[in-house]
């Protein structure tokens, strides 16, 4: 069961783990880094309504993400929209945040539902970030992957 | 002149005490009534010592990424779960892996390392613990942590320090002096104070990882029979700082009831809020005899046939 022989990971996260996959070990967090710097702020619906938000206890820092989904004929078509709250001191949770902001958001139900379980171990961080903190951003793809079946009817 | 050595308790050798040292902070008098006013650090004193030579200013966090994202101009990282822990076996690294380490941050075995950090100084004292365990002999913390240095809006850059490798010595890693193994836990039982530093929920055994963090698995929840209660916390001000000595004495000496010249174990889920509580009562209140079990509840709530205690009472020792 190695990573490599796996179908490709669906939206864009196969860019962001290539782009991983690429980097020397010394950049990695440069790279997390930028994820966690240019995660978007909440809208003002959002950020004036943060109990709208779930948090996720995996994580050991406070985090908060809801997935919005735009219906289509086909509930499998429909568009996601995802959205993040996480503190500043907090850069490594932001930097997973971002990643999965990036790789799925405005992408299909079906292309969210399609992420593999172990995409954070297939993103080349585990020896500079280490595993245990990669459950973290699990937590994160399993309450979004949730939600987003519960807004579409969309089985997993 | 080369400094000479001599015999160091926790093992090793450290440089001669009439070297010439970095002086103590003195300008609190908070410090002064600490056991070991030496091995604590303010954060204006940092400021004024950025560029002092033989200093080396050290970031230990919880998270892996805060170091990247802003730090105090010149300090040098070190990452418990990247860098102090072996990757293969649940253990620190030996002697080799450690200079190697030292060297590649610029560090020489006679500096005056300050270690600060996140979350109340969680890891930086774990770190100052685990410099300890291989006799590095000049370790202080900066009060407060990166939260202090914050709440006093102090400068922090992203600019990493490019340091020159040094030629730290390989000294032998001593685990007899301030770290527990599960026998020896097992054994103190009923003869030791043992103290868990955890939450009162997770010392009942209402649940097995801190509020707010991820399972670790643990299968079972509770504490070591004999166990006191004292979360790291009450060691701690609002602002991350350590409480006075006056606090720090009734709590654990006055309520508690340890006896500073005797054995003590301390322990809590992977041992790092364990390092808090030991640096308090080894060096703030200077306690002879301070061991961190650092497999704590992770080793030994899954551990076959060790004895637990649920409930808010510390519990008695098994019969034999």
């Amino acid at each position: 069961m190695t990573d490599q022989t796996n179908a490709p990971l669906p939206g864009g996260l196969q860019e962001i783990a290539d782009d991983f996959a690429a980097a020397a070990q010394n950049e990695l967090l440069e790279i997390l880094l930028e994820f966690s710097d240019e995660l978007p702020a909440l809208p003002d619906r959002y950020a004036d309504h943060p109990e709208l938000l779930e948090s996720v206890p995996e994580c050991q820092s406070p985090i908060f993400v809801i997935a919005e989904v735009e219906p289509a004929d086909d509930p499998k078509d429909g568009t996601v929209s995802l959205f993040f709250s996480a503190p500043p001191e907090s850069p490594t949770t932001r930097g997973f945040a971002g990643i999965l902001q990036e790789g799925l958001d405005g992408r299909t139900v079906g292309e969210v539902l399609a992420v593999p379980a172990d995409f954070p171990l297939r993103l080349s961080l585990t020896k500079a970030v280490s595993p245990l903190r990669l459950n973290g951003m699990s937590g994160m793809l399993t309450r979004i992957q949730r939600q987003v079946v519960e807004k579409s009817g969309q089985q997993a | 002149m080369l400094p000479t050595t001599q015999p160091n308790p926790y093992g090793g050798t450290v440089t001669d005490s009439t070297a010439p040292r970095v002086p103590a902070d003195t300008s609190d008098p908070k410090f002064a009534a600490y056991a070991r006013p030496d091995r604590i650090v303010s954060t204006q004193w940092v400021a004024d010592n950025l560029e002092t030579p033989g200093v080396v200013i050290v970031e230990s966090d919880e998270d892996v990424l805060l170091y990247e994202s802003g730090h105090i101009p010149g300090a040098v990282k070190i990452d418990w779960h990247t860098e102090l822990n072996d990757p293969v076996t649940r253990d620190y690294v030996d002697g080799e892996g450690f200079a190697q380490l030292m060297s590649a941050k610029g560090i020489s075995r006679d500096d005056t390392l300050i270690v600060y950090g996140d979350k109340s100084n969680w890891w930086a004292a774990y770190a100052m613990w685990v410099f300890t365990l291989f006799g590095h002999d000049d370790v202080r913390l900066m009060d407060g942590g990166r939260q202090k240095w914050e709440a006093e809006g102090r400068e922090y850059t992203r600019e990493k320090p490019q340091p020159i490798p040094t030629e730290y010595p390989v000294v032998d890693r001593d685990d007899s002096q301030i770290r527990a193994f599960l026998p020896e836990v097992r054994d103190a039982i009923g003869d030791i104070p043992l103290i868990d530093v955890r939450s009162p929920e997770e010392y009942t055994g209402e649940r097995t990882h801190m509020p707010a963090y991820p399972e670790e698995g643990a299968l079972r929840g509770g504490h070591i029979p004999t166990a006191k209660s004292v979360p790291w916390a009450k060691a701690a001000n609002d602002d991350g700082t350590f409480r006075s000595a006056d606090e720090l004495q009734k709590l654990y000496l006055d309520d508690l009831g340890l006896q500073a010249d005797g054995d003590i174990i301390a322990y809590c889920r992977i041992g790092e809020r364990s390092s808090h509580t030991w640096f308090v009562l080894e060096h703030l209140l200077g306690f002879d005899s301070v061991k961190n079990y650092d497999g704590s509840w992770t080793e030994w709530g899954n551990v076959v046939r060790v004895p637990i205690v649920t409930g808010a009472e510390a519990g008695e020792a098994p019969r034999a």
